[in-house]
């Protein structure tokens, strides 16, 4: 039996309204039960689980190696920022130290990433909000940025293109030139963005005082992300608890404390013109060196070598009918993805395959906070709110 | 080896005023667990919340470990987090028997109400307290604990 309210005696004449699965601005597959009073919601319910796919299941039963084109499914909006999580937990779990060059690369693609998660999320949240332009130009500039991808992994979307111990390739010639190319360009379409949304007094409308969450609500329930820092959290585990050296990089920590949908909207724009500025960092300061690190029974070793030195061959074969073998222990690995704080939980029993998996998935966590957002507001600002908390039901259901 | 468990001052607050909830400590990675008695873990987690200097007011996630055929089979893992101090902790419980159950810790920190369901959804475990405590993840008339061991991932069940 679906999820339900049940009707409150006295209270009849309230409607009790399902909203989803196949509602066009719930973003995915995410059903929410409302019971509305007029056009008041005043109560509200998720009902989520369409899109389970057990990923934590199917990690237990593959090796370390194999579990990377999974995570790629999980977040599909940002697919890089998920591979690195889980790269950076097994990682932890090995102890393994990863070349300069890895590093800067891994920053480089999942900053361009984030830019092209909040470039969907603005378009699709303005045109849930009635703004159809703006999907246009953000797809334009995404698929830019998709292009990119496509040169160094061969997929626009499931890269799996990090990998345990550094990358799986070396970049090709000429990607910098595509970057570089972006980000030049980028500026002045933010700007496009800008003006079309900002001062309008449509979107002020529909988005000033609504979905409000003061600071100390949002860190009870467990926000992360835009949605958190909108709310006047300073917290962004880049800057917090640095990790793939960035440290080493110049950026600013956008905070707005209105909590309101509003808020949110300038602090992802914000954070954009922050990511651009560690693209920027990234691509001109890319250390020469190895992409890999030199851990010969983790790293598949390249091709040429495979073809000229017998231990290669060996460690090969070994890598990719065994796996590796971890020590015991378990790590827990926090990440800044576009959507909050991605964790990746791992326990291992020294066997090549994760003994347990756990993905802390940050649009589950901010899901929670819809029904506290638009209980007692009129049905439309729902289709805000969830366009503000930037959701990926993929992630949410796992 | 055990530098950073000594100087960690979550748990010597915590084994100064509670000494007899904290059943044993670990370190892995500079990362702290705390193994926490089952009946205390409410006052534990309060006393880490409110505690000035600790904050730990962020619960960013509760999972659980199935260690079948052991016995007490599951640790229900909680990761806490102090934005003050940029700290991590992990708290772990330890819950067993034919019906596994554990406190609801969703007085403490509202955001527990959907990761304890989908504890309860994927292994099975009830949390005493929570007030609405169904399935999540899964289908409402399902059999069974997916992320059990003794689970199969494929095939008829």
């Amino acid at each position: 039996m679906p999820i339900t309210l049940e009707k409150i005696p006295g209270q009849e004449e309230r409607v009790i309204l399902s909203m989803g699965p196949q509602h066009p601005s719930t973003h995915g597959v995410l059903r929410l039960v409302l019971e509305l009073e007029g056009e008041t919601v005043v109560r509200a319910m998720y009902d989520i689980g369409y899109l389970h796919t057990g990923f934590e299941k199917s990690f237990e039963h593959l090796t370390y190696n194999q579990c990377i084109p999974l995570t790629d499914r999980m977040d599909y909006l940002s697919s890089l920022s998920n591979n690195l999580g889980f790269c950076l937990a097994v990682e932890k779990l090995l102890d393994l130290e990863i070349p300069p060059r890895a590093q800067w690369i891994r920053v480089l693609l999942t900053e361009l990433t984030r830019i092209q998660s909040h470039l969907v999320w603005l378009g699709t949240h303005a045109i849930d909000l009635g703004a159809m332009s703006v999907l246009l130009y953000c797809f334009r500039e995404r698929e830019d940025i998709l292009h990119i991808f496509e040169m160094v992994s061969g997929q626009r979307m499931m890269t799996s293109y990090f990998r345990i111990g550094g990358l799986a390739l070396e970049p090709p010639m000429g990607w910098l030139k595509q970057v570089e190319k972006f980000v030049k360009a980028f500026p002045g379409h933010l700007e496009e963005y800008e003006n079309l949304l900002t001062k309008n007094p449509i979107w002020l409308k529909r988005t000033v005082g609504i979905g409000k969450l003061t600071a100390d609500e949002a860190i009870a329930w467990g926000l992360s992300g835009p949605p958190l820092r909108g709310s006047g959290v300073n917290w962004d585990i880049r800057k917090n608890e640095p990790y793939s050296s960035y440290d080493k990089f110049d950026f600013k920590v956008p905070t707005r404390p209105e909590g309101d949908v509003y808020a949110r909207y300038l602090v992802r724009l914000e954070e954009m013109r922050q990511s651009l500025r560690i693209v920027q960092q990234a691509m001109e300061g890319l250390p020469e060196g190895p992409i890999k690190t030199n851990a010969p029974h983790i790293v598949l070793p390249d091709r040429e070598s495979m073809k000229t030195s017998i231990e290669a061959l060996i460690y090969h074969f070994k890598i990719v009918t065994e796996g590796f073998h971890p020590p015991v222990g378990e790590v827990y690995q926090a990440i800044e993805a576009p959507r909050g704080e991605l964790g990746f939980y791992m326990v291992s029993d020294g066997s090549p395959k994760p003994f347990r998996c756990h993905v802390r998935a940050p649009s589950f966590a901010n899901l929670q906070a819809l029904p506290k957002m638009i209980e007692g507001r009129l049905i439309a600002d729902v289709v805000a709110c969830i366009g503000t908390i930037d959701i990926v039901l993929g992630e949410v259901d796992r | 080896m055990p530098s950073d468990l000594e100087s960690n001052l979550a748990l010597k607050k915590l084994r100064e005023s509670a000494q007899e909830a904290v059943e044993d400590a670990r370190e892995f990675r500079a990362e702290i667990t705390i193994y926490v008695r089952p009946d205390r873990l409410i006052q534990v987690c309060e006393f880490l919340r409110d505690e000035p200097g600790l904050t730990f007011k962020y619960l960013s996630d509760i999972t659980a470990v199935d260690h079948y055929p052991n016995e007490p089979r599951f640790e229900v893992v909680y990761h806490l987090l102090s934005l003050q101090n940029a700290e991590r902790l992990r708290l772990k419980v330890r819950a067993g028997g034919e019906n596994p159950s554990v406190d609801s810790l969703v007085l403490v920190f509202p955001c527990a109400n959907a990761f304890e369901r989908e504890v309860f959804d994927l292994f099975g475990i009830q949390f005493a307290g929570h007030p609405y405590l169904r399935r999540i993840l899964m289908p409402e008339d399902w059999e069974g604990y997916p992320l059990r061991k003794d689970y199969p991932t494929e095939g008829y069940r």
